[in-house]
């Protein structure tokens, strides 16, 4: 396996946007993630499921720079992230979002996303210190991108509200707006449908085809509910004990004994 | 806003991404130098100490044996701190004053009550000895109970009504608790603000060598050696998969030999055998109040030892300081439990204030605030959360502490000792004993 | 909009000035008395302080108690410089200061450049190289730039008349005293910010206690004599005056409202929010906490110059960490992130307890003080944990909400069309908040 399955033709038209070889993590002596491979192009959407513990949030950290791979490359564009910081790697166009919401629950609506654009602010520290013209031009700036970032969410009209008073569903949408003010290539989104009940995760899956096309992201996606998994991802790795067990398209990895028994199994 | 929200995400990206990584050299050869600087820097007190050691060993001895004696007082308030951080993640800046009041404690007791003195009065025909020994212990679980009491009172109307609050909250009251009763001990009708001779409980015997009975000091081989093969033996089964062996190497009974074996023996021995060198005779000498800071010390860390670790209480404790709402949910009672911490805490340190009192002769109504902090950062340095942590942190602390003053500079051993902070934590962010903080992310 | 913020900007510039001319007057005609100069003077002193505090901690979230630390390097940096120019016109104060604080922050930069080259540096790479810089920074000042440059700063500064002169060499003291604060809260904030905040905490106390100790020993361990360690630095100009007290303050207000109203301040108080989150939306978190402590550390640097220069006369005591929980229990008092709390409580404080009660209380009181003062701040977390001012500014510092969206006309068909919003019927939390959209 090179981190893409074998039924899947690679496109040879989309760029590489991420490639992930050989990664393996260690809590102590504890294998939390081995021999991890995933290759991503451009555009894709793609799915990362497995039982609880099978170290798909691992994954996620080490893509985002909060664990350091023990062994293993993680290549982003071709540049490799091992030993980045993670608001470098933020920077350089991964975002994400987190299992339990973790907006800046005291500051309002608009602030959590002209936060993310902090790194595109465009001024200095002389002109903000003196409120130059520069400092208003580009904040005025910085500000109408927030609030078209948020009205294209639904959110403009909530933008003075503190974040932390939002409505949970609204919370999730605001915490993806937040991620892509970071202005991502690469969205990775940390099981967005937890606690959502069944009518919100079908406004969730629209959203995320929605800013699929308008963003023109490439999305990764850990999560537990299958109805979302298999009906909008392209195609899915299966993890479990920290191993990839299984990859290909939703109806391969639905039919798949090995996924059946580690996971779909114990559904039935 | 380099780049816009749509469309052309690519080029300007890869510029980007290529100036924060791909000019990137290793960092490891700077990591090396720094650490060579460090490494120099060790060198080099080493170096100084090492001289001083060379040129008076008998000075350089004896320091070591008063920075110990200090370190075992930091142990006892260092353990109440770590205790009570790693259950509730509050720095109980008023636990240096529980200790002061220990202090004052006794010295009511010994002043006022003449509590030392008890068993002479009621059995009249008791032994001298006995009597003191008997009083001394008196006046020690007094100031150990008053302590706790204070550290619970302290816990229940300052700390248990801000639990839910911001965890700032807590600490600023824990100042305010601080300075209450450094400032309540300034009234006149408390404590005045002057310093006050402390009446020892008993009198200071000075040991060297010829007067110290042989057979103890075998007898402190013995068992420190009985520990040492036992605790090799345990190690060994347990290697080999020996459940029982792997439960009883914890035993408190075993750390309390190889502890009060090992350290008493050690410095029995120095004193009571002659050494000299250069022809200059070392004469150590080591007084009774030193080794009894040694044993209180050290039997109370084992006692403790045994409670967390052995004891339902102890289970409980341990269940609460790492998810107090899930110990909730198995039936613990939080509150109950971070009581007896206090409880704990409090009374170590208020054994650690008649201690010090012992050692030093002096009360002060301000005596607990540079003790107290001290403590709490050989317990950083330690590990905080960590009791051998705690431990090992103020046996460093006591060390740095009078071997600066005794052989870098005087005046800067404060600063030095505070100094031991940074540069442990720039070595091992977590303190020595410390565990990295398991973050959820 | 614009009117507004201008409006609110025009009301605070003119109440300062009121405040500004009206106690001047009182000071010049003497109904303010020496007595009530200095207590004004050292409220500012305090304000500043404490506005640094409430930038480190309150804002940013890093539980500080090294604020008296910086405030008696500034104080101490500062005195030195106008001490060895008043006595004997000796200029190397003010070149080592000076020039060795641009020296220092020229090689930062390039060293920052330099380590940034570098991937997995540690902390305590980064501490030991920035700590050679400074040290290399000051041997320059010291060994080369005092000989070249001090006679050339003589002639120049002789040069002015004399009041001019002792005011610019003021200023240079006040900035001196400010940057030797700023650079010590830098090279202190590399390794010890990394920490949770609770060391950090412990850790700035530590910093107190150290500078304390480093002050009683300035003539036997520190090559200063004048400062005369524990027996207390005598013979310091008094040239503080009015004017000097109010535009440091008041910089110092304006400088903390701009910052907080800027990106950079957004990213101070999201560390304070969440460390964690704010990196992962890619905010450096190290160097956020490291502004907010140098620029908390500096206010208190320049606070510690004003002061020195009213007393006229330091002591190690008055730097002692006891007092290091003054402005702590000032910024709590008056609301954390609130900086309209932190100048009303911070002034409110010292007239009131060193002033008022000072004078209108029986002598007996003195000892009481610190009963009486832990207790009402006890109450205080009790009853009002988030301060008498909670988060309340007054119009001028306060957050300025921006306009609700209205998209440009010119972009209307890209990006606000109602058609390309998210398809959300908001099922969920009614209405309301789609109707904004439909009526763009």
């Amino acid at each position: 396996m090179n981190g893409r399955p074998d039924s899947l033709v690679a496109p040879e038209e989309r760029r590489v946007v991420l490639e992930v070889e050989d990664v393996s993590h260690y809590f102590g002596s504890l294998r939390a993630v081995h021999d991890f491979d995933l290759t991503l192009h451009h555009g894709e959407l793609v799915g990362l499921i497995g039982p609880n513990g099978a170290g798909k949030t691992t994954v996620f950290n080490l893509l985002t720079g909060v664990y350091q791979p023990s062994e293993g490359s993680i290549r982003f564009s071709g540049v490799e992230l091992v030993g980045l910081p993670s608001y470098e790697i933020i920077q350089m166009g991964i975002a994400r979002t987190f299992q339990n919401i973790r907006l800046f629950a005291n500051l309002t609506v608009l602030d959590n996303v002209r936060i993310a654009y902090h790194p595109y602010a465009g001024y200095t520290v002389v002109d903000s210190l003196l409120h130059t013209r520069r400092f208003r031009e580009k904040e005025t700036e910085l500000t109408e991108r927030a609030q078209e970032l948020l009205s294209i969410f639904n959110l403009a009209s909530r933008q003075d509200e503190i974040a932390g008073g939002l409505p949970y569903g609204l919370q999730r949408r605001l915490e993806i707006a937040r991620a892509l003010a970071a202005q991502p290539r690469l969205l990775v989104l940390d099981e967005p449908a937890a606690g959502m009940n069944p009518q919100e995760v079908d406004q969730l899956m629209e959203l995320i085809h929605f800013i699929r096309e308008r963003f023109d992201l490439t999305v990764l996606l850990v999560e537990h509910r299958m109805r979302l998994v298999m009906s909008i991802c392209e195609w899915i790795t299966v993890m479990d004990f920290g191993e990839v067990i299984a990859r290909g398209v939703p109806a391969e990895v639905r039919s798949n004994q090995q996924v059946v028994e580690a996971y779909l199994g114990r559904q039935n | 806003m380099e780049r816009s929200l749509r469309g052309d995400s690519g080029g300007a990206l890869l510029r980007r991404g290529n100036g924060i990584a791909l000019r990137r050299r290793n960092g490891i050869i700077l990591n090396r130098i720094s650490q060579g600087v460090f490494a120099l820097l060790g060198l080099f007190v080493l170096f100084v100490l090492a001289r001083a050691a060379w040129e008076r060993p008998s000075l350089f001895v004896s320091q070591v044996l008063n920075g110990l004696q200090l370190g075992f007082i930091y142990a006892l308030i260092a353990l109440g701190y770590t205790m009570i951080y790693g259950i509730v993640k509050l720095i109980n800046f008023a636990h240096g004053e529980v200790f002061m009041i220990g202090s004052f404690t006794s010295f009511y007791t010994i002043a006022t009550l003449r509590l030392h003195e008890w068993p002479m009065w009621i059995f009249s025909g008791i032994g001298q000895q006995l009597s003191v020994i008997v009083g001394t212990v008196t006046v020690i679980m007094v100031s150990m109970v008053m302590c706790a009491g204070l550290a619970v009172v302290m816990e229940r109307f300052a700390y248990r009504p801000l639990r839910n609050k911001p965890r700032i909250a807590a600490l600023i009251t824990a100042v305010g608790v601080s300075f209450f009763l450094q400032y309540y001990g300034a009234l006149p009708f408390a404590y005045t603000s002057n310093y006050i001779t402390y009446p020892r409980a008993f009198d200071v015997e000075v040991y060297r060598a010829g007067t110290v009975a042989m057979p103890v000091v075998v007898a402190m081989w013995i068992l420190f050696a009985v520990s040492v093969i036992a605790y090799v033996v345990l190690r060994i089964r347990g290697r080999q998969g020996s459940l029982r062996a792997k439960t009883l190497i914890r035993h408190p009974l075993l750390s309390f030999g190889l502890q009060f074996g090992g350290f008493l023996a050690v410095i029995l021995t120095l004193v009571s055998v002659e050494i000299s060198t250069g022809g200059q005779v070392w004469d150590l000498t080591a007084s009774n109040v030193t080794l009894i800071i040694m044993s209180a010390s050290i039997v109370l860390q084992v006692v403790l030892q045994w409670v967390v670790g052995s004891t339902r209480l102890g289970k409980a404790m341990r269940a609460s300081a790492y998810d107090k709402a899930a110990a909730r949910l198995m039936g613990i009672n939080v509150d109950t439990v971070v009581a007896a911490t206090f409880a704990i805490g409090g009374g170590l340190a208020g054994a650690a204030g008649v201690l010090y009192a012992t050692a030093y002769r002096q009360v002060h109504h301000l005596m607990g605030i540079i003790p107290g902090l001290k403590a709490f950062v050989a317990a950083v340095v330690g590990g905080i959360g960590s009791i051998p942590g705690a431990f090992v942190g103020s046996l460093i602390m006591g060390q740095t502490e009078v071997l600066t003053a005794g052989f870098i500079s005087t005046p800067m051993r404060d600063a030095i000792a505070f100094s031991l902070l940074i540069i442990v934590l720039l070595v091992w962010p977590q303190g020595i004993f410390g565990e990295p903080p398991a973050e959820k992310v | 909009m614009v009117s507004r913020l201008r409006k609110s900007a025009a009301g605070f510039i003119v109440t300062a000035l009121v405040v500004f001319v009206v106690v001047q007057i009182l000071l010049t005609t003497g109904t303010l008395n020496n007595f009530w100069r200095g207590i004004i003077f050292w409220g500012a002193a305090i304000t500043m302080v404490t506005l640094g505090l409430n930038l480190i901690y309150g804002f940013n979230g890093q539980f500080s108690l090294g604020q008296y630390g910086f405030y008696a390097i500034g104080a101490y940096g500062a005195a030195d410089v106008t001490w060895r120019w008043t006595n004997g016109r000796d200029p190397s104060g003010l070149v080592v200061v000076i020039f060795g604080c641009l020296l220092a922050l020229g090689l930062y930069i390039l060293l920052a450049r330099f380590l940034r080259g570098f991937n997995r540096v540690t902390v305590m790479t980064q501490f030991t190289f920035y700590l050679g810089a400074t040290i290399v920074a000051f041997w320059i000042a010291v060994q080369f730039l005092v000989p070249v440059l001090g006679p050339v700063t003589v002639t120049l500064l002789e040069a002015f008349p004399a009041a001019l002169t002792r005011q610019v060499v003021f200023f240079a003291a006040l900035v001196g005293g400010a940057a030797l604060a700023g650079i010590a809260s830098f090279l202190f904030g590399i390794p010890v910010l990394e920490l949770g905040s609770d060391y950090f905490g412990i850790a700035t106390l530590g910093f107190t206690i150290i500078v304390k100790v480093l002050l009683d020993n300035t003539d036997t361990v520190l090559p200063f004599p004048e400062m005369k360690g524990a027996r207390g630095m005598i013979g310091i100009p008094q040239w503080t005056t009015w004017p000097w007290v109010f535009f440091s303050l008041l910089m110092v207000v304006i400088v903390m409202r701009n910052l907080l109203h800027s990106s950079i301040g957004r990213t101070i108080v999201s560390v304070r929010e969440d460390e964690r989150a704010a990196e992962l939306v890619g905010i450096n978190v190290v160097n956020a906490k490291i502004f907010a402590f140098v620029i908390g550390s500096v206010f208190a640097g320049l606070a510690g110059g004003i002061r020195a220069h009213d007393l006229a006369f330091l002591h190690p005591q008055s730097f002692n960490f006891v007092q290091s929980f003054n402005p702590l229990i000032i910024v709590v008092l008056g609301g954390l992130g609130s900086i309209t709390g932190t100048v009303v409580t911070g002034f409110g404080w010292i007239l009131l307890l060193e002033g008022v009660l000072r004078l209108a209380l029986p002598q007996g009181f003195e000892t009481w003080r610190f009963v009486i003062y832990p207790l009402v701040l006890l109450l205080m977390m009790l009853l009002r944990p988030e301060g008498l001012f909670g988060g309340y500014e007054i119009p001028y510092l306060r957050q300025k909400l921006p306009a609700p969206f209205k998209p440009r006309v010119a972009d209307a068909d890209t990006a606000a069309q109602p058609t390309s919003h998210v398809p959300v019927p908001a099922v969920s939390h009614g209405g309301a908040d789609s109707s904004h959209e439909v009526a763009a």
